[in-house]
């Protein structure tokens, strides 16, 4: 594998289309690069991160001198599979790389630009812009918050926060650490964190687990998912750590940071019930309710989405993850929360029909393989969508919020705001909301809102399903400088 | 806004009114702009003295409405690299002065007192006074919250919100009867189509011709600032690009700060229907004019850009006051990037053909059925 450009060599990446670029470098994209590649193609993966393994297979810095980063790891032998694959074949690896926008070549519908930021921090940063025939979205997915009083005190961090600091950094959020929300990231981050050495006084978990027995088909027909639930469980166990499920943190206590949380039952809806509220003394909480596919780079192009059981939007594919845009692909939780395994069948099959199309062999997507890669992706999507349905979040969450209650915190607006601009004002949505409110114009452009925001917009009973999809053109913040000095010409692709 | 300037100067006659809107308030071009309130760029005539009407009439609004409105009476500057801009801006600006609008020229060495940011080795330029800003979204829900607090007596307001407008009804002599909507008739004797840049699309439910088409635009939002920016700042091409009628990409920068901190950059147009998609080639554009007007801003990142469709008329002007095709049926439409600017005049002068009283302008130039077609 060629390493990243250094600057001399910069020009080379950068010069004659690949047949494919894909980006991310978490467990689908890699598979799908290294997969294109070993048949054939010319493969620009590219990532934020200096590092290959995305979110899933974090690893600390090698500076830390980590001696044995697998310890924190599940399945550590697929990655190493797989970085063995991509040291061996000829993709280059674009480190370090920002993309902001996808856009359409000149030559229709065959060229895309990917149009990136090198450099980190402000510092160095120049605009790269990289031409392929295919494209492969793997991008993943961000941890869903739900805001509740006190979200915003230092200690509070994100579930997924919190095991990827473990996981690069080899730091604990705390001592004594509630892990809380809904979904399957709670047991790994409260196992994790735990065999860390953190004390685990309770996961809390909004959701009862009835859901999965609706559905015992596609827990029987996926082994493996039970196993890791023993696992984690296993764990738990050991390490004397109680499961609260149908209970939410409805309230965290402390002054200059987390001192205590209040714990109370929720109902089937999520309403917190009256009088069940129990305080437990922690120094940091973990907490996320779900995780939500990153699309924007795929729906600022027009690919169709889907609305997900647990009320996000994912982008919607075919048999073969391409999406609604011939000529993009997408694998991993981008097309929907579902784990590293089905992350990695998605890249395998993403990367096969990248290939087929390039290289006029549709020959390839009818390989037994692939049928025995799309038989397992179509399982695991099973058991993905019924967990996805056990911890949809109840439209009864809104009730953890009082008037005071920051949900945009980049732009310090309240839940009582929000309130207003729908009872008074005539907004009817998470856009009208933001022009009246500024919820979701700031820093982190709605990522970390979004969702609260979409739900009190839509005012009471209403479903927690937000109406669309949220845009985001700019999927990274893009110095005026950088995109200035854009080559006038090449803008929009090359102009022959 | 249009619509919501309308239902507030009606109302105040005494009117019942209704507003009808198949999304909330703000859903269109409205919630997409940057809430310009400009006479700068105006060349004499009708517009113009629209917009100085309109520019008395927000000063007006401002002291009636709550502060978040974000109304500030800043200014516009417009600059000129060379000395030809230079003397093509003062032939303007005396034009423009007969028409009463206030300009006051400033010399190179003096822009740095207005912007101290500006780029260095400008020719110099003019200070308009009289141009303006408000967040346009909160404007038009306060001032329909407003026309709702001010309607007493036997005037009423009520806001019909998510309700999509699918036909008109016409008694037998083809006079407008109310509205049919997605759920239900509604009865009145007077309809306003302020569809803003679907005005089209609801005069062909009144089966006229009115041929309103969207011009796009982006604008490039920044990180927040501390004030840098104090003034609305252009260069001297924009005048030209808003008067053109051309359907390829035209960017000119304009450059403003926000009392939220942001730094607004617009303003591209070009005529491709409802295409939202993301042009790199426009951000570019936008990004290196407003550099080159102010270098500091090379460093700021941008954070967000969005589109919106300025509903544009062959000859930029909007269409407002009575169809004559179809009696009952007025438009308050059509105002290009100026609507904003333009909606208090708009809803005043409507109000106005309502109650019989009488208009603060000829209203001739705007003429709805000046454009031909059905009926």
């Amino acid at each position: 594998m060629p390493d990243s450009p250094s600057d001399e060599r910069a020009d080379d990446a950068y010069g004659a289309p690949y047949d494919l670029a894909v980006i991310g470098a978490g467990c689908a994209g890699l598979t799908g690069a290294v997969t294109a590649s070993e048949l054939g193609l010319s493969v620009a993966l590219l990532d934020t991160s200096g590092q290959v393994g995305g979110q899933f297979y974090r690893t600390p810095a090698p500076a830390l001198g980590a001696v044995r980063p697998e310890a924190l790891h599940h399945d550590w032998s697929a990655f190493a599979d797989l970085r063995r694959r991509l040291e061996a074949s000829a993709v280059v690896h674009l480190a370090g790389h920002h993309v902001w926008t996808v856009a359409r070549g000149s030559e229709g519908d065959t060229e895309w630009v990917v149009h990136a930021v090198t450099g980190v921090d402000g510092c160095g940063e120049r605009p790269v812009r990289v031409r392929a025939r295919t494209v492969l979205l793997a991008t993943g997915a961000s941890e869903r918050q739900l805001p509740f009083p006190g979200w915003t005190l230092p200690g509070v961090v994100g579930a997924g926060g919190a095991q990827a600091m473990l996981k690069s950094g080899l730091v604990l959020p705390g001592r004594r650490v509630v892990v809380a929300g809904s979904g399957p990231l709670l047991l790994a981050v409260a196992s994790s964190l735990a065999a860390a050495g953190a004390r685990v006084p309770a996961v809390v978990e909004a959701s009862g687990y009835l859901g999965y027995a609706r559905r015992p088909g596609a827990l029987a027909a996926n082994p493996h998912k039970l196993a890791e639930a023993l696992v984690h469980g296993a764990a738990l166990l050991r390490h004397g750590v109680r499961l609260r499920t149908r209970s939410a943190v409805t309230r965290v206590h402390g002054t200059a940071r987390v001192e205590a949380v209040t714990v109370s039952r929720v109902d089937r809806d999520w309403r917190p019930v009256q009088g069940t509220g129990r305080r437990i003394a922690c120094d940091a909480l973990a907490v996320g309710h779900g995780l939500v596919p990153q699309t924007e780079l795929a729906t600022s192009l027009g690919c169709a989405t889907r609305r997900t059981p647990d009320g996000t939007y994912a982008l919607e594919l075919d048999g073969l993850q391409e999406t609604s845009v011939p000529g993009l692909w997408a694998a991993g939780e981008t097309g929907g929360i579902g784990g590293a395994q089905l992350a990695r069948t998605e890249g395998a099959i993403a990367g096969t029909a990248a290939a087929a199309r390039v290289l006029g062999q549709p020959a390839l997507t009818r390989s037994r393989r692939v049928r025995e890669l799309r038989r397992r992706r179509d399982r695991m999507r099973a058991f993905a969508d019924t967990m996805a349905a056990a911890h949809v979040p109840g439209p009864g969450w809104v009730q953890w919020l009082n008037d005071a209650t920051d949900v945009c915190r980049c732009e310090e607006v309240t839940a009582g705001a929000i309130r207003e601009a729908v009872a008074d004002y005539g907004a009817r949505d998470a856009r009208t909301v933001k022009l009246l409110t500024r919820a979701g114009m700031g820093w982190c452009q709605g990522r970390m809102c979004g969702a609260a925001v979409a739900c009190l917009a839509a005012g009471p009973g209403a479903a927690s399903v937000p109406p669309s999809p949220e845009r985001r053109p700019l999927a990274v913040p893009v110095p005026l400088g950088v995109l200035g000095a854009l080559d006038p010409d090449e803008a929009d692709g090359p102009v022959s | 806004m249009v619509g919501a300037a309308c239902a507030y100067y009606a109302a105040r006659s005494g009117l019942h009114v209704t507003v009808i809107d198949r999304g909330p308030v703000a859903g269109g071009t409205t919630g997409a702009g940057e809430g310009n309130l400009l006479v700068s760029d105006k060349e004499p005539g009708p517009e113009l003295d629209l917009a100085l009407l309109s520019t008395r009439l927000w000063r007006t609004l401002s002291g009636a409405l709550p502060p978040r409105i974000e109304y500030e009476a800043k200014g516009g500057l417009v600059v000129a690299s060379g000395e030809a801009g230079m003397a093509a801006l003062r032939d303007f600006a005396e034009r423009q002065e007969r028409a009463g609008v206030k300009t006051e020229e400033v010399t190179g060495d003096r822009l740095h007192d207005l912007e101290p940011h500006l780029a260095q080795g400008l020719a110099g330029g003019f200070h308009y006074p009289q141009d303006a800003q408000v967040q346009p979204a909160l404007a038009a829900a306060h001032l329909l919250r407003a026309a709702g607090e001010q309607a007493s007596g036997r005037a009423r307001l009520r806001l019909r919100l998510g309700e999509k407008v699918t036909g008109v009804l016409k008694g037998a002599n083809g006079e407008v009867r109310g509205v049919r909507t997605v759920s239900g008739d509604l009865h009145a004797p007077y309809v306003v189509n302020a569809a803003g840049t679907w005005g089209a699309e609801v005069a062909r439910l009144a089966d006229v011709h009115l041929p309103v088409l969207p011009r796009r635009g982006f604008v490039l939002v920044t990180e927040p600032l501390p004030r840098v920016v104090r003034r609305k700042v252009y260069a001297a091409d924009y005048v030209a690009d808003v008067a053109s009628g051309s359907a390829a990409l035209q960017t000119s920068a304009v450059v403003e700060g926000t009392p939220a901190g942001p730094v607004l950059i617009g303003a591209s147009r070009e005529r491709v229907g409802f295409d939202r998609t993301l042009s790199v080639e426009v951000l570019r554009r936008l990004a290196a004019q407003a550099t080159r007007l102010f270098p500091m801003l090379a460093d700021v990142r941008a954070i967000r850009t969005y589109a919106g469709f300025r509903p544009y008329l062959p000859d930029h002007l909007p269409a407002i006051g009575p169809d004559p095709r179809v009696p009952g049926l007025l438009h308050a439409c059509g105002h290009e990037g100026a609507g904003i600017g333009l909606a208090p005049a708009t809803g005043l002068i409507v109000a106005g053909i309502l109650t019989g009283e009488e208009l603060p302008l000829d209203i001739d130039p705007f003429r709805p059925d000046r454009f031909g077609g059905a009926r």
